[in-house]
């Protein structure tokens, strides 16, 4: 009997949707999100649902970053892609790549009344081709700052208000840190990200050549300059005293740096969040150290994050829904609060506009360190971002050489070198894949 | 003199095989062929566009010394995870053998970490072991010893094959149980008779008969050593420190759906398919002769 009630209900089910969305076109939006930003990620889903009836956005968790772009993949080959996808920054390569599977944004948007320019450069500038045009909407966009524990800076001696804004600074505060007993005085979150592409940026050195391989596929690593190598060497000695704890590959450090046990931490801006709600002491954000004495430091930092790719192989009405939902997430409110609720950056200027009228930077003080971290000055080749191919990977061998100057077993010069080549192959080969 | 049963005709036997060659067919033999076919290739990510580079993908793999420095990480690896894995086990089966009461509870309770996916089982020794909250590492701490497998090569390489074994110990166990019920009790009481002690007895008479049992679960644990270990190591060390922990398989995922290299990817399938082949063969021709059925 139940059986039956439930099959009939089914059948009704079935037989009553179809009626009800024959008005609206729905569109299928996959993403990396899970916890508070997935929330936040379907609460803006739900508004821009209810903002109008023409359009319906389905928004599907598809797991971490890697697996979502491989999710993308896997379902562009068997046909049953979404019409737009969410793929993190270390992805673009590839996704530019792919003609014929991406359809891009500027395309997408030409109809709608949309302005690329709205989008501060040092963001708009990793998505966009060397011509200008805007191929992917940037969504979340972070950049790396350094968290202090004022509390735990003040229990060693140290003036919590201490210059840090140089890593000579850094490195006599670490001493202090040191001779007080302190056990974790510096700990990171994402090692390349933070101590070689940043690094590069903000010193305005190559990370790769043909500008980071913004204007070709045939480029090569060049992180093993002199600038990376005496700062990857000093990380290694701080390694060794016992001043820098290395927690793992990921954000693992972020874990020690909440619950207290190190003094500083170099973590990207969304660990606000985590940071705020969790940390049982006084913090702060200052900006990321630079090496005082480098030509051009600090230049400004590069983001980390992900942007949103419209696939190819779908009907034109579906291309206007995603290009109405596109829009609706660029705009100033939405922006505004997806920035004030993550810490990740205000990546258009009228939401950061908006964030300074409504106060939030003077209710949370050091929350624009990052904003103006990335817009200072302006974007060079060095620092406009990176575009490299199987830079996933790269990334891992990088990890691999850095734990072996961690733990002592190789040299900062022959650590990088061997990234360096060894990165080298896989772009080469990433090259050919593309031709 | 050989018993056989043999059908009469040929259609009775062809179905009762068929379902069997199907699924094998399906699941393995097109996939596998899919592989050695990708394996000639260089394919951009999406499908769009593939190159035919022949036998260079081997080339490239062969060259790169991090590759064959994964062969020794997986044979240092498989051999510890085998060898963790079976002796414990028979160690167990032979004590819980030996009980005359409740027996039955004690091997519900051995059986249990067989139910625990590897992955699952990775997270619980992480969170064991780990430098920072981990239990036992923190005991450790107090015994001045300072855990650190985040850096430290060897201790991930040991957390890594303890945390393989550990539910494959149940699995062992089962078999060697119910193998040790099977020796006649008949030739261990003569054997006790003519003066053997336990382990005498043990290693000249029970021993060998489980040689059977012992070789069946030596080629099955080594296949999930090679194979099924992935989710171990991909929730503890993700192949670290270095490359202290990247096994063949895990390396076959990260080029695969990391660097989205599918044709080297393919390629190391390919050598892996090779490998596990000529081992099984190897086993079976040289281990199996000194097997008593």
């Amino acid at each position: 009997m139940q059986k039956t009630a439930f099959g009939a209900l089914l059948a009704a089910t079935t037989a009553l949707s179809p009626l009800a969305a024959t008005a609206q076109t729905e569109i299928q939006f996959w993403h990396a999100f899970t916890g508070r930003l997935g929330e936040l990620v379907a609460e803006q889903v739900v508004t821009f649902n209810e903002s109008q009836s023409e359009y319906s956005v389905n928004a599907t968790h598809k797991g971490n970053y890697s697996e979502t772009l491989n999710a993308g993949i896997a379902a562009f080959r068997a046909g049953e892609q979404p019409h737009i996808l969410m793929v993190f920054e270390v992805g673009t390569a590839t996704m530019m790549g792919a003609e014929g599977a991406i359809k891009p944004v500027y395309e997408v948007m030409a109809g709608a009344e949309f302005d690329p320019d709205a989008y501060i450069g040092s963001v708009k500038g990793y998505y966009t081709t060397t011509d200008g045009q805007m191929l992917s909407l940037p969504f979340n966009s972070s950049t790396p700052v350094l968290w202090v524990n004022r509390d735990a800076l003040e229990g060693a001696g140290i003036d919590p208000d201490t210059d840090l804004s140089t890593w000579q600074n850094v490195d006599a505060v670490l001493d202090q840190l040191a001779e007080a007993g302190h056990s974790c005085p510096l700990t990171t979150a994402w090692q390349s990200w933070i101590h070689l592409e940043n690094l590069s940026a903000y010193h305005d050195v190559p990370f790769a050549t043909q500008d980071n391989g913004f204007a070709g596929l045939d480029t090569e690593l060049a992180f093993n300059g002199p600038v990376q190598v005496q700062h990857i060497a000093q990380m290694g000695e701080w390694a060794d005293e016992g001043k820098f704890i290395y927690a793992g590959r990921r954000n693992e450090g972020g874990a020690n740096f909440r619950a207290g046990e190190c003094a500083l931490f170099t973590e990207s801006s969304a660990g606000y969040a985590g940071i705020k709600s969790e940390a049982q002491f006084e913090f702060d954000v200052r900006p990321l150290p630079y090496w005082e004495g480098v030509e051009g430091a600090p230049q400004n930092t590069i983001i980390g994050g992900a942007s949103l790719w419209v696939m190819e192989g779908h009907e034109p009405a579906e291309y206007e829904a995603a290009a109405a939902f596109l829009n609706f997430l660029s705009s100033p409110e939405i922006q505004a609060k997806w920035h004030q609720d993550t810490g990740y950056l205000p990546i258009t200027s009228a939401a950061g506009e908006l964030t300074r009228e409504q106060g939030f930077y003077q209710e949370n003080p050091g929350t624009d360190v990052a904003v103006k971290q990335m817009t200072t000055n302006a974007p060079t080749a060095n620092s406009k971002g990176l575009r490299l191919g199987s830079f996933d990977q790269i990334r891992g061998i990088i990890d691999e050489e850095l734990e072996a100057v961690w733990s002592g077993d190789k040299d900062a010069q022959a650590a990088l070198d061997s990234a360096v080549e060894r990165g080298n192959q896989l772009l080469r080969r990433f090259e050919r894949a593309s031709n | 003199m050989e018993k056989r049963v043999t059908f009469k005709g040929w259609l009775l036997p062809l179905c009762l095989i068929a379902p069997q060659v199907f699924i094998s067919a399906v699941f393995f033999f097109y996939p596998a062929g899919q592989a050695v076919w990708q394996s000639l290739f260089i394919p951009d990510p999406f499908g769009l566009s593939s190159q035919f580079v022949g036998l260079e993908n081997f080339e490239y793999l062969l060259g790169d010394p991090y590759y064959r420095a994964s062969f020794v990480t997986t044979a240092i690896f498989s051999t510890l995870v085998t060898l963790a894995a079976m002796i414990p086990a028979l160690f167990l089966a032979v004590m819980a053998d030996r009980l005359v009461k409740s027996a039955g509870v004690y091997r519900t309770l051995l059986i249990w970490p067989y139910a625990v996916a590897p992955a699952v089982a990775g997270v619980l020794w992480l969170f064991m072991f780990n430098t920072r909250v981990g239990v036992i590492a923190w005991y450790l701490g107090q015994l001045g010893y300072d855990w650190n497998h985040v850096l430290n090569e060897g201790e991930a390489m040991g957390l890594v094959v303890v945390a393989s074994a550990w539910g494959r110990i149940s699995y062992n166990f089962l078999f060697f149980f119910a193998a040790l019920q099977a020796v006649p009790r008949s030739i261990i009481e003569a054997a006790a008779i003519d003066g053997a002690r336990f382990w005498r007895r043990f290693f000249t008479i029970v021993l060998p008969l489980l040689s059977p049992t012992t070789f069946f679960l030596l080629v099955v644990n080594i296949v999930y050593a090679f194979f099924e270990t992935f989710g171990v190591i991909h929730t503890i060390t993700s192949g670290g420190p270095q490359q202290a922990t990247t096994i063949l398989v895990y390396k076959v995922f990260s080029d695969g759906f990391v660097g989205q290299d599918l044709g080297s990817s393919a390629a190391q399938s390919v050598i892996l398919l090779i490998v596990v082949g000529l081992l099984t063969v190897l086993q079976f021709k040289y281990i199996e002769k000194r097997v008593h059925y």
